[in-house]
């Protein structure tokens, strides 16, 4: 017996068989029925990106554990989860060199840059999907129609794209399917330029007609609700997503509903319901206490629809987290809760109320830990006597 | 015995005083004229021009200006140059001069040059001086070419013209948008700075 009995070292003290990586895993499993509904609908197209996509992000992650830039291991899953949710932002056509590139950009410049697991400011599937969308602007407005027929046995023309070369316009192709190239919109698309509104049942089952729609927001919901019942998620996040882009679009729809969609086009339609759930939700991204997942979920589904009404892009989801992830240190810093015992004393007027010391731990940084050192704090506050 | 002195002198601008990628100065035109390979090599020759000539002239002048008013000299001498650059290029190509547009004549603002007439060409004579402002210059150039070959074979498809990929290239809009220039400086700072390591881990070794 040389296990000794009491185990020394510092907090937290409490175990769980909670690791990143049973959490990481479980997200990829929340993740597959989803992936399996994208390919039922964009058929063997979507499956190479998928494949592509999360292929070069585990060899982006693989290189960079290697060299020892980053910390991690591969086997933390947390590649994969970047390589689905990426492969899921991107359109089923999208050229699988660019898809490539956008994995590979996604672990270099948004995880590996900042250190690794645990360390990225910004989620790192946003960053790729970001890069590609800033690098190749016309290849990633560029949608195909679900359902289409023999989807199973041919790819997207795009998709096949050489390395490095324009892809081909999947407009033609669609003729010769007599089907619409504008059937190749996205909702979202389609009301900003066109102004249709696609009705509810569409939006969320993504199972009639040929929209050119992600995975069925119910399917998502339902896997993050899973997600969230494991407590491997909190729900706070994507509730309050959810919550405040409902009401802002609903108080924008009340003022005039001529102009802008109903609320509920504006939930269950782009990537807003996968952003809620999966990217918001990132935990080295978010805000750790419970006010501060409040007011960064308030601020995305705000951005977020102000984005889609006013900026010249018809979607604003990634823009929304991107911000959102930036702000989340300071949303996280004003909003520490009351420690233990100190809420007592407001009512004397003696101390302030909050942030007497964080409780993440200031050691983390050096500057942090100097400037709330109970020192500086507490000794000219001393009573005088 | 002097001229390996001034070999030495010459190959501190280009390897270990590099302006771009050690000492990180002149980042503006750095980051914003090397859209192209074509744009950065005459961005690069205009501000070697200008730093050799007035490194030169500073120097000559280091014993006759009085210390109170010596940063006031050299932005005129300095100002000189760059506007003898500036209608030599809109001379020679107007549609460089308007590609590089207020940046050939924000060259006097360049910190690499008022650097080097305050911390080099003031105290040297003229011949060590200019050798001394020619490697730095080249360093620079070497520094924005990098930056610009890149963005332009990434961002256009082509090198100094030349196409390189053929007609049905597709470009890489970020690289000729002002992310894409951070992201190749950022990415050449890190290739520069794992090979001096790299160097340094070596000598030591060698030492040891």
């Amino acid at each position: 017996m040389t296990q000794p009995l009491i185990e020394i070292r510092s907090a937290p003290h409490v175990q769980a068989a909670k690791t990143v990586e049973t959490i990481m895993r479980h997200v990829v499993y929340s993740l597959l029925p989803i992936c399996a509904f994208y390919v039922l609908q964009y058929g063997i197209s979507a499956l190479a990106s998928i494949v592509v996509v999360t292929a070069a992000c585990l060899l982006a992650e693989r290189f960079f554990v290697r060299t020892g830039t980053q910390s991690g291991r591969l086997s933390d899953y947390s590649a994969v989860i970047t390589g689905l949710l990426l492969a899921l932002t991107l359109p089923p056509g999208f050229p699988l060199w660019m898809g490539a590139v956008a994995g590979l950009v996604a672990i270099a410049l948004g995880k590996a840059l900042f250190g690794g697991i645990g360390f990225n400011v910004f989620n790192p599937a946003l960053v790729g999907r970001a890069f590609v969308q800033a690098a190749f602007p016309t290849a990633i407005a560029t949608y195909t129609p679900s359902f289409i027929p023999g989807r199973f046995t041919e790819f997207i023309p795009s998709s096949l794209a050489l390395p490095l070369m324009i892809p081909a316009d999947p407009a033609a192709w669609l003729k010769a399917k007599s089907l619409d190239a504008l059937a190749g919109a996205t909702p979202l698309a389609k009301w900003k330029f066109d102004g249709v509104v696609a009705n509810a049942d569409e939006l969320l089952t993504s199972l009639s007609g040929h929209m050119a729609v992600g995975p069925s927001p119910m399917l998502i919901l339902l896997c993050g609700a899973y997600l969230a019942l494991r407590r491997f998620m909190d729900w706070r996040i994507p509730l309050a997503i959810l919550g405040s882009a409902a009401l802002t679009a609903w108080l924008l729809f009340a003022f005039d509903p001529a102009r802008y969609p109903n609320p509920f086009f504006m939930l269950f339609s782009g990537g807003l319901i996968l952003g809620a759930v999966y990217m918001a939700t990132d935990m080295a991204t978010s805000p750790v206490t419970p006010k501060g997942m409040w007011v960064y979920g308030a601020l995305i589904g705000l951005l977020t629809v102000v984005i889609r009404y006013y900026s010249g892009l018809p979607e604003g989801v990634m823009y929304a987290i991107l911000i959102a992830n930036a702000a989340s240190p300071l949303i996280e810093k004003i909003t520490q809760p009351v420690p233990f015992g100190r809420g007592a004393m407001v009512g004397l007027g003696r101390a302030k109320k909050r942030a007497t010391y964080p409780l993440n731990p200031g050691y983390i940084s050096r500057e942090e830990a100097s400037a709330v050192t109970p020192k500086k704090r507490f000794l000219p506050k001393k009573p005088k006597k | 015995m002097s001229a390996p002195a001034t070999w030495d002198e010459f190959m501190e601008g280009i390897w270990r005083q590099n302006p771009v990628f050690v000492m990180v100065l002149g980042m503006c035109p750095t980051l914003a004229v090397t859209v192209s390979g074509v744009n950065a090599l005459s961005m690069g020759l205009a501000t070697l021009f200008v730093l050799v000539c007035s490194c030169g002239l500073v120097s000559l002048m280091r014993n006759i200006v009085p210390k109170e008013v010596r940063i006031a000299v050299y932005i005129v001498i300095i100002a000189t140059f760059v506007t003898v650059v500036d209608y030599l290029i809109q001379a020679i190509s107007l549609a460089l001069y308007d590609a590089l547009g207020a940046f050939i004549q924000l060259i006097v603002v360049n910190c690499i040059i008022l650097g080097r007439a305050e911390a080099h060409a003031s105290r040297n004579p003229p011949l060590p001086a200019m050798i001394n402002a020619l490697g730095m210059s080249f360093g620079f150039v070497i520094g924005l070419l990098a930056l610009g070959t890149v963005r332009e074979i990434l961002g256009a498809g082509t090198l100094f013209g030349v196409s390189l990929f053929g007609a049905g290239f597709q470009p890489w809009v970020i690289m000729v948008l002002p992310p894409g220039g951070f992201f190749v400086l950022g990415a050449w700072l890190l290739v520069f700075s794992w090979w001096a390591r790299r160097k340094a881990k070596r000598g030591s070794t060698q030492n040891a």
